[in-house]
């Protein structure tokens, strides 16, 4: 029923959401039961990749809620994803137990090797999967909440709020390279074991978390469509279109704002949290500005304000650079940036946005002919 | 389409009754402002400004460029706070102690100078969002659009004369259409006293007389205030002027004696 309201007026939705169940259940077959000999075999190696590129389309959604919806443009949500995938990185550390390099029952290893001798007290309670699983809600969901009632509440918008996220992500990332913070320094958290009692380098639990972020990534685009299609949504759009329209219309902008602030920063930490199991390591680099800027681009070359287009653009973006980085590692820079230039100037509502104009175009030529 | 007065008359009493929270009339006056005082960097935008109006008026505000209009409309729904002076709606409640969306929320609607729609939304869903009887977050999350607000909804197209535009996106209406628009986001929030800012400046001639028809059949049941450069305008709707100078009234009366004051001459009319 809500699914279907979701859904109505909203084709490429529809069309993402198959495509979506399709890879979630074509992929696992072609990986576990079609031998590796076979054509439509899919290494467990490009299942992990497809894995990480459905995550990266969850936070391309997230972003496009607050950036294509609401105006805010965050420079700094890869902080969030970030800090979703430590409380998950946190989690798995504290799974390894003696299995560590020094055998250390408790310590995770970068502790025993900075001689540390006891467990920081905001270490303990991840070695249980919920409460990590609530930290990668709550911990995102917290910064966002304060740095947005602290922002908006100054009535800071525009190009300011851009720059001070990228500051937040800036500062998130060297405090996190020191050592003494307690997330392993430069190096971050790796050589991960297991989850959930699952061993990570099993392919069966590869093509488990290849699904479960399959099913993140339709869960947060239904979320994100039920919010903008209500009368909050209209308010979001409205606020960016006029925001003091809508205050003297009687809503407190800041409260709309925050809220969404939030609710986007926990998609990016449950992004985040897929992630780091699949990849096999967190460390500092993700919270680098650059990876904001990237993320940026996808919802760009997407097309934003449309959720679907946003994750589109990730996932081509991103397989782009992975082709490019192997074949020409040199030009993926280049090629970013001018990708980011051609679809500023050219296409201002993306490839999705590009594709309904031609379709636009195309009927009007058939009517008149 | 051009807005219809007889519907403003067909939509008296419950609909558009003032709201439960209403400010104490017993004085007679809705709004009283005294002493109000603004300086930006210096530069006294309002000094020592006073201005009464009485519940149900039609009131035109005239003054050249700078004579503070725009920065007392800013006083008064909280966008700006004023260095000394006070400001009371009714003759209880303090505007100088609430924000923008609590003054709205009690019944001072403002349309700004330049038509500010939702471009992006239809017509219904700019007046949809005006007239949400709950703003709060949560609630709007869950909002559906009930019987009631329909019909309040309906009544403000009625009146502002955009019925058969409802389902146009806003940004595509004309220049006039959007300013009666505006007034309809005003109407549909039950406001007590609208503050009006140059509602005909860019309009055609009939857009403009159809405007003064609008606000002339709003008064009485609702006090405006209309800012306004266009001195045809105001003639053809004012009872009572107030003429702004440097910050300050420099006379109000009918719009016959202001007009035969040398100082008002002086400074505006003559030029």
């Amino acid at each position: 029923m809500l699914f279907r309201k979701l859904l109505a007026h909203d084709r490429g939705g529809r069309w993402f959401l198959a495509a979506l169940a399709a890879a979630a259940v074509l992929v696992p077959i072609a990986n576990l039961v079609v031998p590796p000999g076979s054509p439509f075999h899919v290494p467990t190696f490009t299942v992990a990749l497809l894995g990480k590129f459905l995550c990266y389309a969850l936070l391309a959604i997230a972003l496009d809620l607050v950036w294509g919806y609401a105006g805010i443009l965050s420079l700094g949500h890869g902080a969030f994803f970030a800090l979703g995938g430590y409380a998950m990185g946190m989690h798995l550390m504290r799974g390894i137990g003696d299995r560590g390099v020094y055998g250390h029952p408790e310590l995770p290893d970068f502790m025993v090797f900075l001689s540390w001798d006891a467990l920081p007290w905001y270490w303990h309670g991840f070695d249980r999967f919920w409460f990590a699983m609530l930290m990668v809600v709550l911990v995102p969901g917290t910064l966002a909440f304060v740095f947005g009632w602290l922002a908006f509440r100054s009535r800071v918008t525009g190009v300011y709020f851009s720059i001070i996220t990228q500051a937040l992500t800036y500062a998130l990332m060297l405090a996190f390279f020191r050592n003494e913070m307690g997330f392993g320094g430069n190096n971050g958290l790796t050589d991960f074991k297991d989850i959930l009692g699952a061993s990570l380098q099993a392919r069966s639990t590869r093509v488990a978390l290849f699904v479960a972020s399959a099913i993140a990534l339709a869960g947060g685009y239904l979320v994100c469509r039920y919010i903008v299609t209500s009368r909050l949504g209209r308010v979001l759009a409205a606020i960016r279109d006029s925001e003091d329209r809508v205050r003297f219309a009687g809503y407190k902008v800041e409260h709309y704002k925050v809220w969404v602030f939030t609710v986007s920063a926990v998609l990016a930490g449950i992004a985040g949290a897929l992630y780091v199991p699949q990849v096999g390591i967190i460390n500092p680099t993700e919270f680098q500005p650059l990876n904001s800027i990237e993320l940026v681009v996808w919802v760009a070359v997407g097309g934003r304000g449309t959720l679907h287009g946003a994750a589109l653009g990730a996932l081509a973006v991103n397989y782009a650079k992975s082709v490019l980085t192997v074949e020409f590692p040199e030009v993926w820079l280049f090629a970013l940036g001018a990708l980011f230039v051609i679809v500023t100037l050219l296409l201002p509502s993306g490839v999705s946005g590009a594709a309904a104009a031609i379709k636009r175009l195309a009927a009007r030529r058939l009517r008149h002919a | 389409m051009e807005p219809d007065p007889m519907a403003a008359e067909a939509a008296s009493a419950p609909i558009f009754d003032p709201a439960s929270e209403a400010p104490d009339l017993r004085r007679g006056w809705i709004l009283y402002l005294d002493g109000i005082s603004v300086s930006f960097d210096g530069f006294k935008a309002l000094d020592g400004l006073s201005l009464y109006v009485d519940a149900g008026e039609l009131r035109c505000i005239i003054g050249p460029n700078g004579a503070g209009k725009t920065t007392m409309m800013d006083v008064i729904t909280g966008k700006t706070r004023p260095d000394s002076g006070v400001a009371y709606f009714g003759q209880r409640i303090d505007l100088l102690k609430l924000g923008e969306p609590e003054i709205a929320s009690l019944g001072i609607g403002r349309k700004f100078q330049k038509p500010t729609v939702f471009a992006g939304h239809t017509v219904l869903e700019n007046l949809e969002l005006a007239g949400a009887p709950r703003k709060e977050v949560w609630r709007t999350l869950r909002a559906r659009m009930s019987g009631e607000e329909r019909d309040r909804i309906d009544e403000a197209l009625a009146i502002v004369g955009l019925t058969e535009h409802a389902e146009r996106p806003a940004g595509t209406l004309s220049h006039g259409q959007k300013q009666w628009l505006e007034i309809g986001m005003l109407l549909v929030q039950r406001p007590q006293l609208l503050l009006i800012d140059e509602p005909v400046a860019g309009m055609t001639r009939q857009e403009t007389e159809a405007t003064a028809e609008l606000l002339t059949s709003l008064a009485g049941k609702h006090s405006v205030v209309v800012v306004e450069h266009d001195m045809e305008f105001v003639r053809s709707i004012a009872r009572k002027v107030t003429v702004l100078h440097e910050g300050r009234v420099l006379a109000e009366g009918r719009m016959e004696d202001i007009q035969s004051n040398p100082r008002v001459v002086e400074v505006y009319l003559g030029e």
